[in-house]
């Protein structure tokens, strides 16, 4: 099996932009920045908005796109000049894509209006007809569609070997570099881009983690603290890619690894106390794993957060554990890739010899990645 | 015989297959139905059409689903076509000896749950999200949060077939259902598993669904004739017809599948894609993409053009598409493109979207085992910049050995698959 790097990555949060901004701030651990009042009394992380100019030069590809691609558009860019591949055509024209995925926006206003109007309508589902096919803006579906993240790098960044979009929410982050790492492993493919985004900052978003319970309505408490006044998530607004290749490509490019991708579990359970510490004690062992650093993807949901804590401290006892949701707010599909971001980058800079990236999805789904120093 | 492909890889046999459509339940009355050239197109009486400028659509009406909302209904459709394709395998439906790989529709909630949470706001003025988050904080809804995440419908299947690790759920537009063939094939070449379940389903044929594509003229507005609406390759074509539709498809190591005696209906012999940079709906006026995603499948299967048989259609019946399909046909099969037979399972089914890939490497896989080529129905006024065989609107019998089927979407999606009756 071939040795699989990381080259390059692309952040962008609450925290900023660029992965030196992110790993000075979860190393200097102030309290993330959020955003109380615009979702009150959710809390969410807004993110630090980019000069999209730079990254999405055409502005006609920016209005085709809602925030969420525009995210993660921008971070894929970042990722590709991070790995020296933004110039190289040819190369980005063989570069496999994966990206985990949610969907899109809608529109806001128009909703309201047509649940307002629904109410007092003769015949509603003619109503609801006439209206959608007025007020429903066309280019809006494709700013919706889950594999339109997918669809727009490979238009603005010409990265067009092929494209996978994996839904799942955390499960899917995870997938996608397995599948990622897996076919570069086994020789399939040289080089992939990896990675999602996510826009908490949208009352669609919120409100399905609401219906199910899952959101924090206190200011910023640590993920750790949350399940000991009821728990929950803070959404956050972000996009990570990484660029992952084989090594042999990496140093034909001349360009310098960051860390080695060891291994990627992904499972699903059914779950029940206690079915969380044991996928994590049972990965750690599968990855043959003895972290010095552990980026975990911790929700702060109650329950799954205290069995990760105490499976985490079982693992790796003498390990810094570190909280995403803590640095970047919980960015669902964009999490696992985060967390193997961060990882990667303590590793480069010399900080940890080894990495465990944790992801233990809200709701289900039991991750895990275990990144080394490339050899 | 060997059980290794030319490059070394475990060759993929099918053992078992299940389709769910509008002209079938189950793979033998779909595969009926299709050969008989009949449509499953009807008028739409799921909601009411006035207002909408298509009117039609071959949505499944015989699977009730509660509550009625797309993730329900897709989800629905994949456990049909997964039990009969999991019983024709003879693997063991509760502890599947491999991993699952679903193509479903990018779900969200639909209006009737919108509008029940506006009702429990207690809003009687203009309703905004802040009623609905208000009503959602109730904890009334709770069940509503896993019925719309992404990720339910294949985490159900997968909790109901017993498959292993992660399920994933994905979506690359309408070339999904082979998408997910493709990743089932790829892991058993990588030797990670002895067999996989791959899956497309789409029940997705709602008001905001439906108008959407609508305002991309992607659909046909021919609603005066439901059952000749879908008529791909025509001259007279004008967009494609929304179907839902189920597949599922078992796959597994041909060494492993023999030694456990199970009966071997074909092979998945290649799979090939590239994207396209071009634009978010349109390909690449060259065709660059779509030609090398056929080349690509074809190199995967250790195939020449010429040892093709028959090409699975996408043919969805829009302008775009069939032009842009007949034109990357002839780039690769050349001349002899006007003899080679190509027809479209659409014109019958309608579009069924997420899961079309998987449906027709279904029927591709039918074709081979019945010797019987389903027609393109609804050809009465060829496109005279297609001059192909399209099997017009009648069954044709052939000896039928390999098969391109072609998948392609939004988004610069392109995706082949090299179906064949015996290993090469």
């Amino acid at each position: 099996m071939r040795e699989v790097v990381v080259t390059g990555i692309g952040l962008v949060s609450s925290v900023g932009e660029g992965v030196e901004a992110h790993v000075a701030a979860l190393q200097g651990g102030a309290t993330p920045r959020t955003d109380l009042t615009s979702f009150a009394p959710y809390p969410v992380h807004p993110v630090t908005v980019p000069n999209y100019d730079t990254q999405i030069a055409k502005k006609s590809d920016q209005r085709q796109m809602e925030p969420w691609q525009k995210l993660g558009c921008y971070s894929a860019g970042l990722a590709l000049d991070a790995a020296q591949a933004k110039e190289d055509a040819a190369l980005k024209s063989a570069m496999h894509l994966v990206v985990a995925a949610g969907g899109g926006e809608r529109d806001y206003a128009v909703d309201g209006q047509i649940l307002t109007g629904l109410r007092s309508a003769a015949n509603p589902g003619v109503y609801l007809n006439e209206r959608l096919m007025s007020d429903l803006r066309p280019t809006l579906f494709l700013a919706q569609l889950s594999n339109l993240l997918a669809g727009n790098i490979s238009i603005v960044h010409g990265v067009t070997g092929a494209s996978r979009t994996f839904m799942g929410e955390e499960s899917s982050g995870v997938d996608a570099l397995r599948i990622a790492q897996a076919r570069i492993a086994s020789g399939q493919n040289d080089i992939f881009l990896v990675g999602g985004s996510y826009n908490a900052e949208r009352p669609d978003a919120l409100l399905i983690y609401e219906m199910g319970g899952f959101l924090w309505k206190k200011p910023f408490a640590s993920v750790w603290d949350r399940p000991a006044q009821g728990g929950g998530m803070i959404l956050g607004s972000g996009g990570c890619f990484l660029v992952l290749e084989s090594r042999e490509h990496a140093d034909k490019r001349g360009v310098k690894p960051l860390a080695a991708i060891a291994g990627i579990s992904s499972e699903r359970s059914r779950r029940e106390s206690g079915s969380v510490a044991k996928a994590l004690r049972e990965a750690a062992t599968q990855l043959g794993a003895k972290p010095d650093v552990l980026l975990s993807g911790a929700t702060g949901v109650k329950g799954i957060t205290e069995e990760e804590q105490s499976a985490l401290r079982d693992i790796a006892p003498n390990a810094k554990l570190h909280a995403t949701a803590d640095l970047v707010g919980h960015t669902v599909e964009a999490q696992a890739p985060t967390g193997v971001a961060l990882a990667a980058a303590l590793i480069a800079k010399g900080e940890a010899q080894e990495a465990l990236v944790t992801s233990v999805g809200h709701w289900r789904g039991e991750g895990a990645i275990r990144l080394m120093k490339a050899s | 015989m060997a059980l290794r492909d030319k490059k070394g890889r475990p060759l993929v046999a099918v053992t078992g297959m299940g389709v769910v459509t509008s002209i079938g339940q189950g793979k033998d009355d779909t595969w009926a139905a299709l050969t008989a050239g009949k449509s499953g197109i009807h008028r739409i009486t799921r909601f009411p059409t006035e207002g909408l400028r298509t009117t039609i659509a071959g949505t499944i009406d015989t699977v009730s689903v509660e509550p009625f909302c797309a993730p329900m209904l897709s989800e629905r459709l994949a456990m049909l076509a997964a039990e009969e394709a999991v019983g024709q395998s003879g693997l063991k439906r509760g502890d599947f000896p491999g991993p699952l790989f679903i193509a479903v529709p990018p779900v969200e909630m639909e209006w009737p749950q919108r509008q029940a949470l506006a009702e429990a706001s207690g809003q009687n003025g203009d309703v905004t999200y802040a009623d609905l988050l208000k009503a959602a904080s109730t904890g009334k809804f709770k069940a509503w949060h896993d019925l719309f995440i992404f990720g339910t419908v294949a985490d159900r299947v997968a909790d109901s077939f017993g498959t292993k690790h992660s399920p994933i759920s994905l979506s690359t537009a309408c070339s999904s259902g082979a998408t997910a063939i493709q990743l089932g094939v790829e892991a058993i070449r990588r030797g990670e598993t002895k067999a996989a379940l791959c899956i497309g389903t789409d029940g997705s044929v709602n008001p905001e669904s439906l108008v959407r594509f609508s305002l991309l003229s992607a659909l046909s507005t021919q609603n005066d004739v439901p059952e000749a609406a879908s008529k791909p390759f025509s001259k007279n074509r004008d967009g494609f017809v929304m179907g839902e539709g189920g597949a599922a498809l078992v796959l597994e190591d041909a060494e492993a599948a023999m030694a456990r005696g199970a009966k071997i209906l074909g092979y998945v012999l290649g799979c090939g894609e590239k994207g396209d940079g071009f634009h978010r709906t349109r390909s690449s006026p060259d065709g660059a993409p779509g030609i090398a995603a056929i080349r690509d499948a074809l190199e995967d299967a250790g195939v020449s053009p010429d040892e093709i048989d028959y090409i699975n259609a996408h043919g969805t019946s829009t302008p775009e598409n069939d032009k842009m399909e007949a034109q990357s046909c002839t780039a690769v099969f050349g001349e002899r493109m006007s003899q080679l037979p190509i027809s479209s399972n659409k014109s019958m089914i309608g579009h069924t979207l997420t899961a079309a890939g998987s449906v027709e490497a279904v029927m591709s896989l039918l074709t081979i085992a019945n010797g019987r080529i389903p027609p393109t129905i609804n050809y009465t006024i060829p496109d005279p910049a297609i001059p192909l065989d399209v099997v017009p609107n009648v069954a044709r019998d052939a000896k039928i050995d390999l098969v391109l089927s072609n998948s392609f979407g939004f988004g610069g999606q392109n995706t082949c698959l090299v179906l064949g009756a015996e290993p090469r």
